[in-house]
């Protein structure tokens, strides 16, 4: 009803919030402004991706931010408590400083949390779209194939992979995206289903797309948020599933500083030497937080219905 | 014609977010009698809002705001949650667009409508299922019995509304607030709804609130209009005066209406006037 | 054809020609037929109403016709070529189609330009930009609203990208489903003044489905009114203003359109 007057007088904000944008850019520009702004808006998420955005410059700025070499054993200084000669947290009882591990334990971590949410979603997110719009037998074999997977609890899964891969960072990360992905190839057929039948994809159709172009440029954009959402809610567990396999000796290798084999090796002073087991524990547990608190907060953010008012 | 049944006077509906309010219904004063009145206006118009305030169940973050809702000569705004609960249903009934989520999807039709029955007149088992079979006849709802015993998924939206509709009648309520009843029906159906509505006005002295869209419908059928724009009420008249009305936002509805036997190359489009939305609200008491 | 005026319209060539159309949903015992035996030719230029309830199979003409529905048997041809259950990618610039609810009908994670635009890149057009441009100004929605999303705008103007879309192909018919059924009554006129306008300057051919009897009487020439599945009479618009139907069915739709009558 009223005339929008409010674009170009208010300078880079008003730019931002603009109701009528110039160019596919300032399009975009603006839709990540009001993301950022109902992100901002929502506190614990905020919270949340704070958390993970330390945890990112954390892990770029490794080589400053630890005070001794990560892998360097010193048998003089074993098991000294947090706060003394130097060690923030102590070290542990190879005589490594703790604060320096888990500083560069951080990248690992990084590194497995990147790497499953680039692969596991992504190939849950085909299979899901394709099996839920092609249907038929395509959905039949692609969803008892998924099926198969999820019927194994998802740690005895990632065990097995890894003892058969051997050991190592690389192949758990390999374990852990293997079985993660049939959760996201659920949501994603469930939401395919209601998608493929609806206007705009008639209306698509009608133009003459392809499936691909459908699949692709239409139906996965339209399941992004619930998996986006999910993925998030995921990494915490992620992370823990990539510790565990580290605790048990599947995960990285020592003397690499993977949180998880971190709580390993301290597991047999924790009676007298708490902080080792500790630490890193806490690590897991501040990161995990942050990645639900921000997963919480995305559903939210993200939910379409609640984008329409 | 008969006392007032429903005085509503200055009544506000606000919505708070963040950033602003928003005020769907903006200070409107109407009374209703034993009588059938019809509420139109477009979407945005606050009319389905003004039905659910009175009967208070506009969901937070709304808010509703009123110097005075006296029912029957009882203050609705004094009444404690308990107490409002049995004015619901009991004594004012609310229909609604959407069977769907009206209807309880894990109960058998039939018990709901008997259930509502049975609340509000103690009868036993049996007659209130009587009772219930003949209203479902009563909303041309063919083999009863067997509807009787279905669950909501399984009987088509039409017809799910229909048995909203028998629902809401069965404890011959005092007054119906209808809010768009009957825009999801087929026509011989719409018109079978419309009697039974009629006869509860004509011989119970029912009152009714007829929210709806359709211009057409609400001047043959009610008995007085009252017209909202922009949450206020622009214009009230008898609704077989309707033709006549003087507001020119109720006039470019009129015109803006296709009829059938007046062609017209161009349908004239309604220009909206910012200060129909700043003029006071018009008073429509009986 | 009954009535005798249509002699003129038989001059021109027959544009949209459904003979024996039967639809089907389901399988096996579930196996329903939707759509019964329905025969309905549209001149070119001419604007066809298709008149029933919910239900009355009217909607899935259309989208048998469109291609959306594949399940049909009897013979559909289009400006007088057969058309196959395969769709051509000519076909699409043949026929487009304009859906109930604008609400539902427009992706809610594209712009307006990517809705536009898209169709305009599947079938390899130039100019696209200024195909763009020009259809919104076509539909009196002006280059502002190139890049703004679905969810801010109302629905008239969601409407009218939707009556964008199915033009930028620059089709010959249109199938218009409901149209204006979701949209209140003041944009209701709006929409269709914009069909009427665009029919006349680009002589498009109009299928439009609908349940009110006034906007058909209002925008077609010729009208068939259906029921459960089945076409039960077809006349022209003459006929109908006349209030002299043939079908019982008929005057009854049309003396419940007229508003409320009290029991007699």
């Amino acid at each position: 009803m009223s005339i929008d007057t409010t674009s170009h007088d208010q300078g880079f904000k008003g730019w931002l919030t603009s109701e009528s944008p110039e160019s596919r850019f300032h399009a975009q520009m603006v839709q990540l402004y009001a993301g950022w702004q109902s992100l901002v808006a929502n506190r614990l998420a905020f919270l949340g991706f704070m958390i993970i955005v330390l945890l990112v410059l954390v892990a770029i700025f490794a080589p400053l931010l630890a005070t001794h070499d990560p892998s360097i054993q010193n048998l003089k200084t074993t098991l000294l408590p947090p706060f003394t000669g130097g060690h923030i947290l102590g070290t542990d009882d190879s005589g490594r400083d703790i604060w320096s591990r888990i500083i560069y334990g951080s990248r690992i971590t990084l590194f497995i949390v990147a790497l499953v949410a680039f692969t596991a979603p992504v190939f849950g997110l085909l299979v899901g779209t394709v099996s839920g719009y092609l249907g038929g037998w395509v959905d039949t074999v692609l969803m008892r194939i998924t099926d198969i997977f999820l019927a194994f609890p998802r740690l005895v899964l990632a065990l097995a992979f890894v003892s058969a891969l051997g050991a190592g960072i690389e192949n758990a990360i390999l374990a852990i995206s293997l079985t993660a992905w049939p959760p996201y190839a659920r949501i994603a057929r469930a939401e395919t289903l209601t998608i493929r039948n609806s206007d705009y994809i008639a209306a698509i159709q009608l133009q003459g797309a392809g499936r691909l172009r459908i699949i692709l440029g239409h139906i996965w954009p339209m399941c992004m948020s619930s998996l986006i959402v999910r993925v998030t809610l995921d990494m915490a567990g992620i992370i823990l599933t990539a510790a565990g396999l580290g605790f048990l000796g599947l995960g990285a290798q020592p003397p690499s500083p993977e949180w998880g084999a971190m709580i390993s090796s301290g597991r047999q002073f924790i009676h007298d030497h708490w902080w080792i087991a500790t630490m890193p524990g806490l690590a897991i547990f501040i990161v995990s937080l942050g990645f639900n608190l921000l997963g919480d907060g995305l559903r939210d953010i993200l939910d379409p219905k609640k984008a329409q008012s | 014609m008969s006392k007032a049944l429903l005085e509503v006077e200055d009544l506000w509906v606000r919505f708070a977010s963040k950033k602003r309010v928003v005020e769907a219904v903006r200070g409107i004063s109407f009374s209703v009698g034993r009588e059938r009145v019809g509420i139109v206006g477009e979407s945005g118009s606050g009319k389905s809002m003004t039905g659910r305030s009175i009967l208070r169940l506009i969901r937070h973050p709304g808010q509703v705001e009123a110097k005075k809702i006296h029912f029957d000569g009882q203050d609705l705004q004094a009444l404690s949650e308990k107490e409002m609960r049995d004015v619901r249903g009991h004594k004012i009934s609310l229909v609604m667009q959407d069977p769907k989520f009206s209807l309880n999807p894990v109960m058998k039709v039939g018990d709901q409508i008997s259930e509502a029955y049975r609340v509000h007149t103690n009868a036993s088992k049996t007659e209130a299922k009587e009772r219930s079979i003949e209203m479902l006849n009563a909303v041309q709802i063919r083999n009863p019995e067997r509807v009787y015993d279905s669950y909501p998924h399984e009987v088509s939206g039409g017809m799910g509304q229909r048995i909203m509709i028998a629902m809401m009648l069965i404890p011959e309520p005092d007054l119906l607030i209808a809010d768009e009843p009957t825009s999801a029906l087929d026509v011989t159906v719409q018109r079978r709804v419309l009697q039974i509505m009629d006869k509860l006005v004509q011989e119970r002295g029912m009152g009714l609130i007829f929210i709806s869209h359709d211009l057409n419908l609400v001047a043959s059928f009610c008995d007085r209009v009252i017209i909202m724009y922009g949450g206020r009420i622009v214009e009230t008249c008898r609704a077989d005066e309707l033709q006549n009305a003087k507001h020119p936002y109720t006039r470019g509805l009129l015109n803006a209406l296709p009829d059938i036997h007046k062609p017209k190359d161009q349908l004239s489009v309604l220009e909206r006037d910012p200060k129909w939305i700043e003029d006071p609200s018009v008073d429509a008491f009986l | 054809m009954p009535s005798s005026n249509n002699t003129m319209l038989k001059q021109e060539p027959i544009a949209l020609d459904i003979q024996h159309l039967n639809v089907y949903f389901g399988e096996g015992h579930e196996k329903f037929r939707a759509v019964k035996d329905v025969s309905i030719s549209v001149a070119a230029g001419g604007s066809y109403g298709l008149v029933g309830e919910s239900g009355s199979g009217k909607s899935t003409v259309l989208r048998a016709v469109s291609g959306l529905v594949p399940s049909w048997d009897g013979t559909v041809a289009v400006n007088g070529e057969p058309i196959s259950k395969k769709r051509e990618m000519s076909y699409c610039r043949t026929i487009q189609m304009v859906f109930q609810d604008p609400y539902a009908s427009l992706h809610p994670r594209h712009s307006i330009d990517r809705t536009l635009s898209e169709p305009l890149r599947l079938h390899k057009f130039d100019n696209i930009d200024d195909r763009v441009n020009q259809a919104l100004v076509d539909v009196g929605l002006g280059r502002s609203f190139r890049f703004r999303y679905p969810h801010q705008l109302s629905g008239g103007q969601r409407q009218r990208v939707a009556i964008a879309r199915a033009l930028m192909l620059e089709p010959d018919i249109l199938l218009l489903d409901e149209p204006t059924s979701a949209l209140d009554v003041s944009v209701q006129a709006e929409i269709l003044n914009l069909l009427s306008d665009i029919r006349k300057t680009r002589q498009l051919t109009y299928i439009l489905v609908t349940h009110d009897l006034a906007v058909v009487a209002h925008m077609c020439d010729e009208i068939a009114v259906m029921s459960h599945g089945e076409i039960v009479e077809v006349m022209d618009v003459e006929t109908m203003r006349d209030s002299k139907p043939q079908h019982e069915y008929t005057r009854e739709l049309l003396e419940a359109s007229e508003g409320y009558q009290p029991e007699a």
